[in-house]
């Protein structure tokens, strides 16, 4: 099996797997470990800009890439939307939400590695995931010429077939031969995500899982008993 | 109806001296670990002044607790929309510089130094980044016997409508102590601010815990809080706050900050109250009618109808005994010489306070303070603490609730007076006050001798078949690292580490030599 197969093949499996069962026996045996690790008692210079930027971006990115590679074709062309229109929302919005996060991003990792306090309460992890993080975001936002340079020649090729691959591995029915002829850019960021959610277990990433969107219907005051309900 | 039993606290301002034994026995049982070295569960501020954290009292600044807005109460931080589109970064999080960085002396270093002229000396280390500090700036007790000058000190909001200028004057300063703690709400703004739904009050006894599994860190509860009672723990990133000393109240035994306290100015016990009525009285109007409707939630323990109620809604009998006994009905409810702090903030708290008498013999010798009939006791309007101020910290301003309070305090000390000195009991002081002599006898025996078993009334909730290793628990009941059937640290964990230690010296002690 050559490196091609098996990064398109059959990583994203074990990453995927990794994920899935990571998450669970984390949520399940580790609750306590399973929070934001937020540091803004630390330090709040900076951050009302920086971590508003990162995390609208980054989730707005991750919104765009699970609309565009993982929701089916037809369902775009079915709203009208031709795919050269499509191409061009993904670009554009791509590059204003990709903007966003690396403004965001970068003053989060230079608050992380040289604030003091920041610093001394980071984990190599806490480090280590922001810095991934920020090498996909570039390799991300690097595909935009290329991406332009298609758009401009009226080309949703790439697009497409980035699209059918995604939807490939997820019908488990993989096609790494689907990326063969791709930008050699586009290969290197579908690694570095593929490892993002690798990672994501491991990491304070986890957060994202329990968004408390919960509180928006709740009531306000909670009372627990200690009898058994 | 619906009748809830609440463990409540009074601290008798009147004597507290300011040793802070409650502060030292509190940290020492319950917040020695990392990430929370800076957080005092229990803490005792000088008053005039900007406290801890800085200015906590000012709501416009950290838009701590309720509010009311357009009839309806509503969190002062905003409603839930609002916290959730804030929760990347919430811009009313105190940062740990208005606490003060936690810090210790390198110690080691006194025994570790070369021979040298001078006498070696231990200096500070912060407790975050285990760095040298050049200066200590702040601390939790920064201003203690109104250290600093007034100019900073007077920033304190129960200054507002006074003319504060006349009370820089050496001559005029005034000072009282201000022991605080978590306040247990029966409203709390800190569980209504959780998105995780962590933070949660207990049925049984309204002690207000933030569960150590589902915090998320999410931050709201720490600005929400408008006493700044809930601490946020940087190794953990979870919230922790006073736990009432549940194993402790569980167990019938006061919490350690009031066993331990040396003027007996603590009363623990349990109030009875109606669960029904507390959003109208927290959503009352006007915030100097706040106090009057809290008071009006507790409910007459000695009631048959509402003991009948109370059995019902799961009370049990011997908790209802100790409504009965509780000396927090006794001077909240029957004598009304204690008052919640701030009711303003509409979180109902449940320590409430005995308004302090101040010091005035020398200016009863020079004959220039007004005194009551009998010539000896002061008018409580003429004391040195002004009650505009006393109202600000304890009645939102309203000073007729604070007047009477001090004028049965010293109605009761005259009448004392008159027995054990003239020999012949005087009521006159008593009648003005409103109060008789059955009462006054009672007050004397609370306040004046304050007995360990009238101060503490504590029925216990049979936790100990639940607990089987109670040695354990020592240190950290509530607040373990890890789960609770686990222990959290595993040097094979594939999730982050926990790093329990403090940061200490920085050297290392030397090794003990052989024994001769």
């Amino acid at each position: 099996m050559n490196l091609h197969k098996f990064l398109f093949a059959v990583y994203p499996y074990i990453a995927l797997t990794t994920f899935v069962i990571g998450c669970w026996i984390r949520y399940d045996h580790e609750q306590y470990t399973w929070k934001t690790d937020s540091s803004l008692l630390l330090s709040k210079r900076y951050m009302l800009v920086a971590s508003n930027f990162f995390h609208i971006g980054v989730l707005g990115i991750f919104g765009g890439h699970f609309a565009g590679l993982v929701m089916p074709h037809a369902l775009w062309t079915g709203l009208g939307i031709s795919d050269m229109q499509h191409q061009w929302i993904a670009i554009l919005a791509g590059a204003a939400l990709g903007i966003l996060a690396l403004i965001g991003g970068t003053i989060l990792l230079l608050r992380r590695l040289f604030n003091p306090r920041v610093r001394a309460a980071s984990r190599y992890m806490d480090i280590f995931i922001l810095a991934w993080l920020m090498l996909t975001l570039l390799f991300g936002l690097s595909t935009l010429p290329v991406s332009i340079g298609h758009a401009h020649h009226e080309n949703p090729v790439v697009m497409l077939l980035l699209s059918q691959w995604v939807q490939s591995i997820l019908t488990l029915n993989p096609q790494p031969e689907l990326l063969e002829q791709v930008d050699g850019v586009y290969r290197a960021h579908l690694v570095l995500g593929i490892t993002v959610f690798l990672l994501f277990p491991f990491t304070r990433l986890v957060h994202i899982l329990t968004a408390p969107l919960n509180y928006l219907v709740r009531a306000y005051q909670i009372v627990r008993t200690k009898r058994s309900v | 109806m619906k009748i809830r039993a609440q463990f409540a606290m009074v601290f008798n301002l009147d004597k507290c001296i300011g040793c802070h034994t409650c502060s030292v026995t509190c940290k020492n049982v319950w917040s020695n670990r990392k990430g929370i070295e800076y957080a005092w569960f229990n803490n005792v501020e000088s008053k005039p002044g900007i406290g801890y954290p800085k200015q906590w009292e000012n709501q416009e600044k950290w838009k701590g607790g309720w509010e009311k807005l357009n009839g309806k109460l509503e969190l002062k931080a905003g409603g839930r929309v609002k916290k959730i589109v804030q929760i990347f970064a919430n811009p009313n999080l105190p940062e740990i510089d208005d606490y003060y960085e936690p810090f210790t002396y390198d110690y080691a270093r006194l025994q570790n130094a070369p021979l040298s002229e001078a006498a070696p000396t231990a200096r500070p280390v912060s407790q975050i980044t285990g760095e040298r500090m050049e200066k200590i700036n702040w601390g939790p007790n920064w201003e203690d016997d109104l250290a600093g000058e007034f100019a900073k000190r007077s920033q304190d909001p129960n200054f507002s409508n006074m003319e504060k200028e006349m009370y820089k004057q050496f001559e005029n300063t005034f000072h009282l102590y201000l022991p605080r703690i978590c306040n247990h709400c029966i409203n709390p703004a800190c569980v209504a601010s959780c998105p995780s739904g962590a933070m949660y009050k207990r049925e049984e006894d309204g002690i207000v815990l933030a569960d150590q599994d589902r915090c998320r860190g999410w931050r709201m509860c720490i600005s929400g809080c408008p006493y700044k009672k809930v601490f946020f723990n940087w190794e953990s990133s979870k919230a922790e706050k006073c736990i009432g000393c549940y194993p402790r109240v569980e167990s019938g035994l006061p919490t350690v900050c009031s066993e331990s306290c040396v003027g007996r100015i603590r009363y623990n016990g349990i109030i009875l109250y109606d669960a029904d009525k507390l959003l109208d009285a927290a959503s009352t109007d006007n915030e100097q009618d706040l106090y009057k409707a809290h008071l009006d939630l507790f409910v007459d323990p000695y009631d048959p109808k509402i003991i009948e109620q109370a059995k019902q809604d799961g009370v049990p009998a011997h908790w209802i005994e100790a409504a009965q006994k509780s000396p927090i009905y006794k001077m909240a409810v029957q004598w009304k010489i204690a008052f919640p702090l701030h009711p303003e903030f509409r979180t109902l708290p449940m320590i409430w306070y005995v308004p302090p008498l101040s010091p005035v013999q020398s200016q009863i010798d020079q004959k220039t303070l007004p005194t009551e009939a009998d010539g000896v006791i002061p008018k409580a309007s003429a004391m040195r603490l002004p009650v505009k101020y006393l109202a600000n910290l304890l009645t939102a301003g309203k000073e007729e609730y604070i007047v009477s309070a001090l004028n049965r305090l010293i109605a009761m000390r005259s009448y004392m007076r008159s027995i054990n000195v003239e020999g012949q009991p005087d009521i006159r002081p008593l009648t003005a006050a409103g109060i008789d002599e059955v009462t006054a006898k009672e007050m004397y025996r609370y306040l004046a001798i304050a007995n360990y078993e009238d101060r503490f009334v504590v029925p216990t909730s049979h936790e100990e078949i639940r607990l089987d290793d109670p040695y354990g628990f020592q240190g950290q009941n509530g607040f373990s690292f890890g789960n609770d059937s686990s222990p959290g640290v595993s040097n094979n964990s594939l999730f982050p580490e926990r790093r329990k230690e403090t940061v200490e010296s920085r050297e290392l002690p030397p090794f003990a030599g052989k024994r001769d």
